[in-house]
């Protein structure tokens, strides 16, 4: 086959030289696509996909750096699922998860609607409630901190002036998850309204004009026109909104610490508290395959229906 | 509803919106340059006639400050270098060359983005300590050193340049090397300044992975070194905490102000598939 291009690429006999060049040429040819994705695939392959191999490898076994590797089957998963702390901190994870999803694509859906016109001031608007999905986490996670002391804080300032009773934000069991919600929310809720405005824009405008011409009511131009045409963007961004909840520990690490008495303990804190400070490797490792079932989950769910249900254009 | 009415309540939402996102950031600000008796006072005071900048002062030297800036330079910057040594090259192979396996590698590539750092830290840690890495740039920067989402990104900009320059290229002789710098980089410069400054954002920003993979000082990020401010002296003091705050946010800010046209972009991108 080879003997056939060269043929065709040189149609007079060259010297042998010249040969062995044009072979190694080819031979080249055909390797470097590889070669360019080599680095790249070898950064994802050693420190994503082998790590998660590991994780579930770690999960049969009984570890804590200092006695050597213990297997034990299962046990780590059943004592996981009769431990009651863990369910909490699963009911945790899914109580973030719900309410920030809710709230976050609820208000951001409301705030498209409400930014949809084209204006200056809109625009501007838009670029503020952006603004602190930019921050760094830890300087949102302060900055609320701040804002959520009991005493001194300017939340229950404001109740105060409202005669309102104060909330210990972040130091009841019954509000301080709600808290993290809020804070969340507020993070997360510019960048949902910017994806769903683009999405909005990207509508074409014949159907409105449709719409307008049969003097439909603006609700059920939205329920009937925008949330459909929009549906594969929405879709996404409740995956991508998913995984972000799934994955939060930075707000608990800083402002709980998973307190008090476990309330605000996630996923991803237990994962880190049980590894990182009480050496439970394999116990912590098995929460790892968890949360992946959790995300693996989650993502089959939205190519699933994808493929079926949403509308695509 | 009446249109006097509906633009009273459209003001009245435009300021409830700016207060509600403004008025946090402004809070923190106005903290950093309290004293910490007009921090604690009640009721508390919207305005400072004679900021006090020694809070800035005193946070710097209550942390590692400048070996932890240094630290989040040499961070933020080999991420970026690994970014374009890696990402660039596998995004061209899989828009412009036809190879075996191409798809099934692609897939995998696109099926990574699904897998948070968060998930797989522990692992990571792991085979880093093994191999005697923890506390190293190393470890900072190499799980960083690719991204499937600047190579998707990346690959649809590359498959957007019309064949026939790269047909005009090959009949001048251009190697591949010639074709990626001279016609495909030049035509993605919008796509390559956006994911840049999305990988410089976050990696600055990064709290989590420095958080969990570093056990003493040595290649602590400012984040990490900013989140030590909160118990200084066995209990919070915030007009410190803030002003470190500051300035860790300062930069990010002053970006979005400056390139906030191109950080909606990028960020926009991410959220269309």
């Amino acid at each position: 086959m080879k003997k056939g291009v060269v043929a065709l690429a040189c149609p007079r006999p060259r010297p042998f030289w010249s040969r062995t060049r044009e072979k190694t040429k080819t031979a080249g040819r055909r390797m470097l696509p590889y070669l360019l994705i080599a680095p790249a695939m070898v950064v994802l392959f050693v420190f994503l996909l082998y790590p998660i191999g590991y994780m579930v490898f770690l999960s049969f076994f009984e570890w804590n750096m200092i006695k050597p590797m213990e297997f034990v089957g299962l046990q780590n998963f059943i004592t996981m699922f009769k431990d009651p702390a863990f369910f909490q901190t699963l009911l945790n994870t899914l109580q973030y998860t719900f309410f920030t999803l809710l709230f976050g694509m609820g208000l951001a859906i409301l705030a498209a609607l409400f930014l949809k016109k084209n204006t200056r001031l809109n625009r501007f608007l838009q670029s503020t409630i952006f603004m602190p999905y930019v921050m760094p986490l830890v300087s949102v996670a302060f900055i609320w901190m701040w804002l959520m002391d009991t005493d001194y804080g300017l939340l229950n300032f404001l109740l105060q002036t409202l005669h309102l009773p104060t909330v210990d934000w972040l130091g009841s069991t019954s509000v301080a998850m709600y808290s993290l919600i809020l804070v969340s929310v507020w993070k997360c809720v510019g960048y949902n309204t910017l994806i769903i405005l683009s999405a909005m824009q990207a509508v074409p405008n014949y159907l409105y004009e449709a719409a307008s011409l049969d003097r439909a009511p603006a609700r059920r131009t939205f329920f009937k026109i925008t949330l459909p045409m929009i549906s594969p963007s929405l879709f996404f961004l409740t995956l991508m909104n998913l995984i972000a909840c799934f994955k939060v520990f930075e707000t608990v690490n800083l402002m709980t610490a998973g307190g008090p008495v476990n309330a605000t303990t996630t996923l991803v804190y237990s994962i880190y508290r049980d590894g990182f400070q009480f050496y439970k490797l394999g116990y912590a490792s098995a929460e790892g395959v968890v949360l992946m079932v959790i995300i693996g989950i989650c993502t089959l769910l939205y190519f699933g229906v994808l493929s079926k249900r949403v509308h695509y254009r | 509803m009446p249109k006097p009415i509906r633009s009273t309540a459209r003001w009245i939402v435009s300021i409830a919106i700016l207060l509600v996102f403004f008025v946090p950031v402004y809070w923190m600000f106005l903290t950093a340059i309290k004293t910490l008796g007009q921090c604690y006072q009640t009721p508390p005071s919207f305005w400072v006639s004679s900021p006090v900048w020694e809070n800035f002062v005193n946070a710097i030297n209550a942390i590692p400050f400048w070996s932890m800036l240094k630290n989040s330079i040499i961070v933020t910057l080999g991420v970026l270098l690994c970014q374009c040594i890696t990402v660039i090259p596998a995004a061209y192979a899989f828009a412009r060359l036809r190879f075996k396996g191409q798809n099934v590698l692609f897939g995998i590539t696109l099926a990574t983005m699904m897998i948070p750092a968060q998930l797989i830290f522990l692992p990571v840690f792991l085979m880093f300590s093994n191999m005697g890495l923890i506390n190293s740039y190393a470890s900072l920067i190499l799980p960083h050193a690719t991204s499937a989402f600047a190579i998707f990104m990346l690959r649809q900009t590359f498959k957007q340049v019309p064949e026939e320059l790269i047909e005009a290229a090959r009949l001048d002789k251009a190697s591949q090397w010639k074709i990626i710098t001279r016609v495909m980089l030049p035509i993605a410069r919008p796509t390559l300044v956006t994911l840049a400054l999305l990988t410089l954002i976050t990696t600055w920003s990064d709290y989590f992975w420095p958080f969990v993979m570093t056990t003493n000082n040595d290649v602590r990020t400012l984040p990490v070194g900013i989140s030590m401010l909160r118990i200084v002296d066995g209990g919070v003091q915030y007009p410190l905490l803030m002003a470190g705050n500051m300035i860790l946010v300062l930069p990010v800010l002053i970006a979005f102000f400056v390139a906030h046209k191109h950080i909606i972009k990028a960020f926009t991108y991410m959220g269309d598939k």
